[in-house]
């Protein structure tokens, strides 16, 4: 565990975010005026100490502090992914799982040349096509994601709903062909033709030998589909019009606000670790016997 | 290939190398994934080509008369708001998506071959360090690169070409070092040791040209990324600026308008950039089952 969490993490989205944007400030923020005459390493040191304390800078742009934007617009965009993830995992899973079950049959034939196409059109592309099908000609979703003010959690999800599934969508594509995989694996295995063999019943055979080794691979998906949730969120929430930090951060970048735009993907990077220790924590915690080290 | 200067050595990969490219070429010519995907991609570059010549309007020429039009048969595709017959803009709307989305593709292949070839060959520390660098790079999406590099470059094509480009580089950089470790520890490369060829001597022609299939099949997926990106980033405004008749970008320009109904707008757009994509990943998916086989 301990292992893992210090090979990925330190390696990973937050570092590197900072090492790029680190320059980002010595050429840009020479412009802005805004006591960059320190040297570089002294005003980044300042800045980390700062956030870890909660202060994320001021906004050029609003002339407020960073922070509660920051903070408002996570927690908008973290409501957008959790319902895409609610709906994708279960419903992916069972698309592969269906598919394995299947094999090379026309369902199996359906769901996998159905998920490879849609998990390789940019979002805005199923998102427009989405609007147009069901909030233009059905009529059923609204095709703006800004609730009335003081809606309900329900009707907040009903807004939801429409952005949701252009991530929905990218996402069952690769859920399903790893959940696919894990279980033809299994499926052929050795342990699962004892089972058989056994004469268990293929119901439990299924349920206690095949999927809960299948499964694994699969978290390890959902955990580094994270990284792109969050470039997806940024396309989505552009298109929908919808406050959450993909959106911040598209409009910090558009009008150079570089204290928003760093605090936004700090955040996001911090968001990306975190998603990250979580499915290393959860994999070990399913899988007793951990493979240290292999992870190449 | 090439470098047969030294006989020797080298019949066993070369034989071993020469008929199945002929066998490789007869099945994709079978493969109907193939052959669909080709078709697709063909037809959108004879349209980036030549579009200009066949289309019933100039994508550019405004009509103001006969605006927001919907389809009907003297505008196939009706036109946008500005009178645009939104026909020809799709069809010309190829080009820059067709020349931007290549070039980052190439520039990914040629600099993620190199280093992939580098550190499969050299392994060790330099293989680690490179390695962990690459994760890194690899972590974080596409849009914020772009978005940073965007802020402090500009908006330009090339930008959009070297952010796309070097972004892709390290997964490209990883599929060639692992086909580099495979062929490194095969005879050839041994007797390339042994004829104290030189380190770089023997990445770029002795390894290079066995792990051309690898390469070749990473290499298109990744132009179905890169349209993806590109389609992508000029949604956002970044790259193919106007009055470029872009797919991603006549989208963002109308796409404020199908609350009102004026879906012609935006769905024939979408729907190319959707064909030229999956068709691309046709292409790819058909290569890697003929390579595999």
């Amino acid at each position: 565990m301990v292992f893992l969490g210090g090979q990925v993490l330190p390696g990973n989205v937050g570092r590197a975010i900072l090492g790029p944007f680190a320059d980002q400030r010595a050429v840009d923020a020479l412009n802005h005026s805004l006591g960059v005459d320190r040297p570089l390493l002294v005003q980044y040191g300042t800045w980390i100490w700062n956030f870890l304390h909660g202060d994320m800078g001021t906004s050029y742009i609003f002339r407020a502090p960073v922070a509660p934007f920051v903070i408002d617009a996570l927690g908008n965009s973290l409501k957008l992914a959790l319902i895409a993830f609610v709906l994708v995992v279960p419903i992916g899973i069972l698309g592969g799982v269906i598919a394995a079950l299947n094999l090379n049959r026309p369902l199996d034939r359906i769901i996998s040349l159905g998920g490879l196409s849609v998990t390789v059109l940019p979002e805005f592309v199923t998102g427009i096509i989405l609007i147009l099908i069901f909030g233009v000609w059905l009529r059923w979703l609204p095709i703006s994601a800004a609730w009335p003010k003081g809606a309900g959690f329900f009707t907040q999800i009903y807004y939801l709903i429409l952005p949701s599934l252009p991530l929905f969508l990218v996402l069952f594509g690769y859920i399903a062909r790893m959940a696919r995989s894990g279980m033809i694996e299994a499926l052929d295995s050795d342990y699962t033709r004892t089972a058989v063999l056994k004469g268990l019943p293929w119901r439990t055979v299924i349920w206690r030998h095949v999927l809960r080794n299948a499964l694994l691979p699969t978290i390890t998906v959902i955990a580094t589909q994270t990284g792109y949730l969050i470039g997806g969120l940024v396309v989505i929430e552009t298109l929908f019009r919808y406050q959450g930090i993909g959106s911040l951060i598209f409009t910090a970048a558009r009008g150079k606000d570089f204290p928003m735009l760093e605090a936004g993907i700090l955040t996001i990077g911090i968001v990306y670790a975190v998603a990250t220790l979580v499915a290393d924590f959860l994999y070990s915690v399913l899988n007793p016997r951990i493979r240290l080290g292999a992870e190449q | 290939m090439s470098a047969t200067d030294t006989p020797v050595s080298l019949p066993t990969p070369d034989t071993a190398q020469r008929s199945p490219w002929g066998e490789v070429l007869h099945s994709l010519l079978r493969s109907p994934t193939f052959l669909t995907g080709l078709g697709i991609l063909l037809f959108w570059v004879i349209c980036a080509l030549l579009g200009e010549h066949f289309v019933p309007y100039d994508p550019l020429d405004a009509d103001i008369i006969n605006t927001l039009a919907p389809p009907s048969t003297e505008h196939w595709f009706g036109t946008d708001q500005l009178g645009r017959d939104v026909f020809s803009r799709v069809i010309v709307g190829s080009r820059d998506i067709l020349t931007v989305a290549p070039l980052a593709t190439i520039l990914a292949t040629i600099a993620g071959t190199a280093l992939g070839l580098v550190i499969g060959y050299f392994r060790g520390i330099v293989d680690d360090i490179v390695s962990r660098v690459l994760e890194a790079f690899m972590a974080i999406p596409v849009v914020i690169i772009a978005l940073l590099a965007i802020v402090a470059l500009g908006t330009s094509k090339i930008t959009v070409i070297v952010v796309i480009g070097l972004s892709f580089a390290p997964i490209i950089a990883r599929t060639v070092r692992s086909a580099v470790l495979a062929e490194r520890e095969l005879d050839y490369v041994a007797a390339a040791k042994l004829r104290h060829e030189g380190a770089l001597h023997t990445m770029f022609v002795e390894i290079l040209p066995n792990v051309i299939p690898p390469i070749l099949v990473e290499t298109t997926v990744r132009l179905g990324y890169a349209i993806f990106a590109v389609a992508t980033l000029s949604f956002m405004g970044f790259g193919i600026q106007p009055p470029s008749p872009d797919w991603g970008l006549s989208i963002s320009s109308n796409y404020g308008m199908i609350g009102g109904g004026f879906w012609w707008t935006v769905l024939f757009d979408a729907l190319a950039i959707a064909s030229l994509v999956i068709g691309v990943n046709l292409v790819a998916d058909g290569m890697h089952g003929a390579f595999n086989d």
